[in-house]
């Protein structure tokens, strides 16, 4: 079993990058880009036969904690099988 | 005064910090390494300059978890001055010692010049010994510098005085140029210019020894 725990600026939080990001697709002429927002993911593995429910609560636990800063960041978990 | 540099894999700065201690105000600086549970009884911490843990994840957020920073945090908790310089800012903040964030820099470079700061209270251990307006030459090295907190925290962090330094050109987009911090119980400070490297008449500047030499003279009326 695999989770993916995506972090991602808060939107209040400026992201210089997505802007140099959105500023190179506008110079590439792809107009119709009016934003870009960068983020990243982690993928955990979970150890064979870990219970999902158990899993969870870990896991939302470590992406609070530790994989992203609830100060600048927002974070999201999403099951991959 | 007995200072304890804290040393995690990938600071670079230690060692201009003990130079700083040691040679340039003559007082005894140690070394303690990031998996010590113990700081084995110094006066004041240095977490210094540098990547520590290769600034994987965020800066300063694997560094948070160590069994050193369990000791400085008793510390502080304690009291203790501890002052946290570049990725020591970055550790300090990660780890909720101080409020706030570093960000990437507003124009993404890391940035390594001297700049101009403002003390902006002279009602701390770390800057009693300047005045309120001023001016110290510092150099910045960082890449992830820009200081970022909610409207209310910073709100929150004027009204109580706790902006220690301001940049005059502020070089990283932080906000209301805010380059160095002081906790509720002003014993610790968080600041993104390096005054250990302008220490010695060497480096160009020694304005930063009069935020060390306030550390000494604050310890010796404590």
């Amino acid at each position: 079993m695999k989770a993916r725990v995506y972090v991602s600026l808060k939107p209040t939080v400026l992201d210089p990058q997505g802007q140099t990001i959105r500023s190179a697709l506008a110079g590439l002429g792809h107009a119709a880009i009016a934003e870009v927002r960068q983020g990243k993911f982690f993928d955990l593995t979970l150890q064979p036969g870990t219970a999902r429910e158990k899993a969870s609560a870990e896991i939302e636990r470590i992406a609070h904690d530790i994989l992203s800063n609830p100060v600048i960041e927002d974070y999201q978990v999403e099951f991959l099988d | 005064m007995r200072v304890g540099v804290v040393v995690f894999p990938g600071s670079n700065c230690d060692h201009d910090a003990w130079f700083a201690v040691s040679r340039n105000l003559g007082h005894t600086a140690g070394f303690i390494w990031h998996d010590s549970d113990r700081l084995g009884g110094v006066d004041a911490v240095i977490l210094p300059g540098g990547f520590s843990y290769g600034d994987y994840l965020r800066c300063g957020a694997i560094a948070r978890f160590s069994p050193v920073m369990q000791a400085v945090r008793k510390f502080a908790d304690d009291g203790g001055q501890v002052l946290g310089i570049c990725n020591g800012f970055q550790v300090l903040v990660e780890s909720h010692i101080l409020p706030g964030a570093l960000l990437r820099n507003a124009g993404l470079k890391f940035i390594c010049r001297e700049v101009r700061l403002r003390v902006e209270t002279a009602a701390s251990p770390f800057t009693h010994a300047a005045e309120k307006g001023r001016i110290l030459r510092l150099p910045i090295a960082h890449g992830e510098g820009c200081y970022y907190a909610d409207n209310r925290t910073l709100d929150e962090l004027e009204a109580a005085d706790r902006v220690a330094f301001r940049y005059l050109d502020n070089p990283n987009g932080s906000a209301r140029d805010i380059a160095g911090i002081l906790n509720q119980g002003r014993n610790v400070l968080g600041m993104m210019p390096h005054p250990e490297r302008a220490a010695d008449p060497l480096m160009g500047s020694t304005d930063g020894l009069v935020i060390l030499q306030s550390m000494v003279s604050a310890y010796a009326v404590r």
